[in-house]
């Protein structure tokens, strides 16, 4: 009834790919960016910010540059997390050796950094698919913390290998209370996460998707495999990389090798997964389970049993439920939980009638 | 020692490692050619079987009953993932299955952690990780008896999983459903019960493997982590041949040691990190689908 | 039909209902604390019982916490009694830092020591415990340079940093050797973890090999090392005199174990670092451990009055936090034990001069750790004789003694083969703590601590 397409007249172009067609969209959306900016970094405690929203949000951007690649573009790979550690720790270099640097400046070029790497490493994409690709990406992880980790310039010579990231200081201004660092991280996610969606409703995302669906047949039709599957890579190790450098200059403060583990690299994949794989909100969504839901769950099993059960007990069980969890929402939506929210969307189209 | 001797050794030290990660890649062998479905939880399942064959050992249970014990609660356990995790995800989309096993990862390690708890114990097999003598005096080389009987027990194994797969009429329907589900169902063989005898044998094999490197490296948390090596041999071998895990388990282990030994002191060491994946995209860049692995034809 | 309507309302519901129940619990939870926090002192303990260093934590935090209720059973800190949270980080730097956060506050109390037992979660922590007023204490772990309290004033490196450790390491193989001139022209290989932890004493190794003249062999092992055949004939081509042991966790240290048994290297010619010296690295490698030296910044071993204190006092009222007792007077149990002692020093040092029988603030409990002065008559009160060396803490010493005691591993525990604490070379490692911590101070532009303004 109110959420309804019946009505809506569009009389130019811009109107017709509007990324919010729907009235009650647009105002949805701006009230959560209000929210977001102004709202929530006054009201929310330190625990929030620093331990829960900073890097949910960090972890979305990376999950978002793993959904163009694994979602959008259908190359499956597990080196988010290497790229990630490129991005770090060019952004410390930079800041670094390049006097007077801004930060955003560091940022953006960290970014472009990891998508030089992502490149080289998504060479063998033209070549092997599918599962294969998948491991083989896994090279890339390995190697390139193998390299930062053994070429003492990228720490400058540290002895202890844990380098501390500078502080963060744009125009004179500096960053340094745990509001401050939410709404820079927030901005420049909110950014790219526009980006991402309008790059998706492009023609290049158009062209990920015909070599994800069927790449004999792109090819045939005109796309041309190779510019294609590297711009995936590129722009995907691109935001992996800007969301290393926020990692670990907005959330941890050191920044160190071997933090970008392959742990990491499989969480992330998990996170578009249960998400949902090509989809901008599924990354956020998928961030927030794999993020947050073990983190809910201890304090839960913490509230509840307290010290009246052993610890070691109640950290195995959260394991367990975390597991359980999983398989139970893959059972009930296979395809993410983003489908679950557009399942949701449609039936409100329809409100009050069923069908 | 001349540097041939030294060569020998690094070698056939790199074979024998190589056999004990084929050990582990063929348990995701098994699971991927019969059900399509890449098992994440392979490693976790090592890590189980082998805490609960000690768990029972340390409960008093003499060695071969316990083995026998531990044998049933991994087909148990593997005929309880195919009825509560396989089945209502039947037909899904090969990356959801893949997310399901991580769950399934997590439930298996926290369940091992919470029945048996999280002390390191020992296993004894009985057969000493020490070089053996003969060998040792009249080449000069070091060879470990632990080693050598890995690799006899891997051989044997794989022997008698090719028996199985060729000669017995459950080893056709497997080869039948590997081959086309629907095929399959449509002759009458009972899907679900394969995939729950597949997923069995696949845990009896995780046992072996947790056995064998529990008395290498002890029987603890680390154990998930040997399935980190073996992917670099399904990737070579092809993730849908028994013969092709063994013949690229010898690859990796080789090639991976030698390195290690030879360039690693170059670069700073560490190599072997990432040695086994960069070959792995060498070999594939040749043949796509590993050395072994079905060729996948695309229709358009 | 699994996906049937019927079943996703329920999931609904059930995802709501959790939700709320969590929200009540703690709000209901901190209003309870609230209530509660007269006279209670409150620790935050961010522990990890899963995972591959389990067995590690398990042990630690265990120590800590029987240690804590041991005190609550015996009147507490004059009638302060101490309560405690847990948190699990699984070892991972994004988890400590949310336990960190999570465990700060609780109700109106604050945490005011942080002990993760992790170097990682410990660097991450670094630059927030100024503005949070929290001790970040290092027991045998974490940065060798927080030693110099002027640039690291909410930073300890407890007991012996890991600077201190590798040179008390080879003295003591000097002594084996007959003397630091028989070191000359032997080789020690240094077996090491290739992460952060692993490279940690390499500057000290390397300059200790340049001014005693041994050869210095550096092999690394890849995370988790769980294999290390290559490493070991590596090991075996350079025949060195002695292997150190840098590892962590049961895998890569018994695996070092098996390795070396495997090439018939002698394991009474290797020395493992107090990570490497524990029960439950020995056990895993059976027979082949025999003969094993290890590093003790604490020993092992029931003998110690407090440890007999705890297992009567608490076990007995069955109020132990570890699941197998049997594992009371295991290195990493009396470890967490001596953990805890200094926490409750440094109370009393505090209460006594701030309030005796009152809850301690964080600048008040920085001044009771800086004025830790543990002689032995206070040894034989506290009851730990011979558990820990004599030492005193101050503004510009944040590390312990500097010394160790050396194991041997016969095959079921651990034998003290030193009778006296073996100590490092102090002059040679506070000159490095205080050029890396100089170095670190103008990097973050910290202006130094002068500690003859503080008394």
């Amino acid at each position: 009834m109110f959420y309804r397409e019946a009505g809506k007249f569009r009389t130019s172009y811009a109107q017709d790919a509007q990324i919010f067609p729907l009235g009650l969209d647009k105002v949805m959306v701006g009230a959560l960016l209000v929210f977001a900016f102004l709202i929530v970094p006054n009201i929310a405690s330190q625990y929030w910010l620093i331990a829960l929203l900073i890097p949910w949000l960090i972890f979305s951007l990376v999950a978002l540059g793993q959904n163009i690649l694994t979602g959008y573009a259908g190359q499956l790979s597990l080196g988010s997390a290497g790229f990630m550690a490129v991005g770090a720790f060019a952004c410390y270099n930079f800041l670094l050796r390049v006097d007077g640097m801004p930060f955003l400046a560091a940022v953006a070029l960290s970014g472009v950094c990891a998508a030089a790497v992502g490149i080289v490493f998504g060479l063998p994409s033209l070549r092997i698919r599918g599962l294969y690709l998948a491991v083989a990406t896994l090279a890339s992880q390995f190697f390139i913390v193998w390299v930062l980790d053994k070429f003492g310039w990228f720490k400058n010579y540290d002895p202890s290998g844990v380098i501390t990231a500078q502080p963060i200081v744009i125009l004179g201004y500096l960053f340094d209370s745990a509001a401050e660092k939410y709404v820079l991280v927030a901005a420049i996610v909110g950014v790219l996460a526009l980006a991402a969606k309008n790059m998706v409703r492009s023609n290049i995302g158009r062209s990920w998707m015909a070599v994800r669906d069927m790449d004999v047949a792109a090819e045939v039709i005109g796309f041309r495999p190779m510019p294609v599957k590297l711009l995936a890579f590129a722009i995907s190790s691109f935001y992996c990389g800007v969301a290393g450098a926020l990692f670990a200059f907005a959330y941890l403060g050191t920044v160190e090798p071997s933090a970008f583990n392959i742990d990491m690299s499989f969480r992330i994949l998990f996170m578009i997964i249960i998400g949902g794989v090509a989809s901008i909100l599924g990354s956020f969504l998928g961030a927030a389970f794999i993020l947050l839901l073990p983190i809910f769950l201890s304090v839960l099993f913490h509230t509840v049993f307290g010290n009246a059960v052993d610890a070691s007990m109640l950290s195995a069980t959260e394991l367990i439920v975390f597991g359980a969890l999983i398989i139970f929402f893959l059972i009930v939506e296979p395809h993410g939980l983003a489908r679950l929210w557009q399942v949701t969307k449609e039936k409100l189209r329809l409100w009050p009638f069923p069908h | 020692m001349s540097s041939l001797q030294v060569f020998a050794e690094v070698l056939i030290a790199g074979l024998l490692t190589g056999i004990m990660y084929s050990l582990v890649a063929l348990g995701f062998v098994l699971i991927y050619k019969a059900s399509s479905v890449f098992n994440f939880a392979q490693g976790a399942m090592v890590f189980f079987a082998a805490l609960t064959l000690v768990g029972i050992i340390e409960l008093g249970v003499p060695f071969w009953l316990a083995l026998l014990l531990t044998i049933g609660v991994m087909v148990l356990l593997g005929m309880g993932i195919e009825k509560f995790v396989l089945r209502p995800l039947v037909n899904q989309h090969e990356i959801t299955l893949l997310m399901a096993t991580i769950g399934l990862t997590f439930v298996i390690e926290g369940l091992a952690q919470l029945v048996w708890g999280t002390d390191v114990r020992r296993i004894d097999l009985g057969i000493k990780d020490i070089p053996i003598e003969f060998i040792a005096d009249n080449t000069g080389i070091l060879v470990s008896q632990l080693d050598l009987f890995a690799a006899v027990v891997a051989g044997a194994l794989v022997a008698t999983l090719a028996v199985l797969f060729s000669h017995t009429k459950v080893g056709r329907a497997l080869r039948a459903v590997a081959d086309d589900h629907a095929a399959a169902l449509s002759v009458g063989i009972p899907l679900q019960r394969i995939w729950g005898i597949v997923w069995g044998v696949a845990g009896l094999v995780a046992l072996v493997a947790g056995m064998l490197w529990g008395a290498r490296s002890g029987v603890q948390f680390a154990l998930v982590f040997v399935a980190l090596k073996a992917l670099p041999v399904l990737i070579i071998g092809g993730f849908t041949s028994v013969p092709g895990v063994i013949v690229a388990g010898l690859i990796v282990g080789a090639s991976e040691k030698i390195a290690e030994f030879y360039v690693g002191p170059m670069v700073g060491g560490g190599i072997e990190t990432w040695f086994p994946y960069v070959l792995a995209i060498l070999f594939l860049l040749v043949r796509p689908e590993g050395l072994y692995g079905e060729k996948i034809i695309r229709r358009v | 039909m699994f996906a049937s309507r019927a079943l996703k309302r329920a999931v609904a519901a059930l995802v709501i209902g959790g939700t709320l129940a969590a929200g009540i619990g703690l709000s209901k939870e901190v209003q309870a604390q609230a209530a509660a926090a007269k006279l209670e002192q409150y620790f935050g303990i961010p522990s990890f019982r899963v995972g591959p260093f389990a067995a590690a934590g398990t042990g630690f935090f265990g120590g800590i916490i029987d240690y804590l209720t041991y005190i609550n059973m015996t009147g507490g800190v004059n009638g302060v009694q101490l309560t405690w949270q847990e948190c699990e980080t699984e070892y991972i730097p994004a988890r400590g830092i949310e336990c960190y956060q999570r465990l700060l506050k609780r109700g109106n109390q604050q945490m005011h020591i942080f002990e993760p037992l992790s170097t990682p979660i410990a660097y991450g922590v670094l630059n927030r415990v100024d503005d949070d007023r929290v001790i970040l204490t290092q027991y045998g772990y974490g940065r060798s340079d927080a030693a110099d309290g002027r640039v690291f004033p909410w930073v300890f490196a407890t007991l012996t940093s890991y600077w201190s450790g590798a040179s008390a390491m080879i003295n003591w193989i000097a002594s084996r050797e007959g003397g630091v001139a028989n070191l000359k022209g032997k080789t020690i290989t240094h077996l090491y973890l290739d992460n952060a932890y692993g490279r940690e004493p390499l500057p000290v190794f390397r300059a200790l090999a340049k001014q005693m003249g041994f050869t210095l062999q550096e092999v690394p092992v890849a995370v988790p090392g769980i294999e290390q055949t290559s490493q070991w004939l590596q090991i075996r081509q350079a025949k060195p005199d002695w292997v150190i042991l840098w590892g962590f966790g049961a895998g890569m240290n018994s695996t070092a174990i098996t390795s070396a048994a495997r090439i018939n290297f002698p394991r009474d010619r290797m020395l493992g670092i107090w990570w490497a010296a524990s029960e439950e690295d020995m056990i895993p490698a059976g027979d082949a451990a025999k003969g094993f030296f290890g590093v003790a910044n604490v020993p092992s071993g029931r003998q110690f009055r407090v440890v007999q204190e705890i297992e009567k006092t608490v076990y007995g009222a069955n109020r132990g936090n570890l699941q197998d007792p049997k594992r009371i007077g295991t290195i990493y149990w009396n470890r967490g034990v001596t953990a805890a002692i200094f926490w409750v020093e440094a109370m009393r040092n505090a209460q006594a001069r701030y309030g005796k029988g009152q809850v301690m603030n964080g600048d008040q409990l920085r001044w009771g750790f800086e004025n830790i002065n543990l002689t032995a008559v206070r040894a034989k009160e506290l009851g730990i004789e011979g558990m820990l060396p004599n030492f005193r803490l101050s503004c510009e010493h944040h590390e312990g003694a500097g010394v160790i005691k050396v194991m041997q591993w016969d095959g079921t525990r651990w034998n003290t083969v030193t009778p006296d604490w073996v100590s490092s070379d102090r002059k040679m490692i506070r000159t490095m703590v205080e050029e890396s911590a100089a170095r670190y101070a103008a990097e973050q532009k910290i202006t130094l601590r002068d500690c003859s303004k503080e008394k």
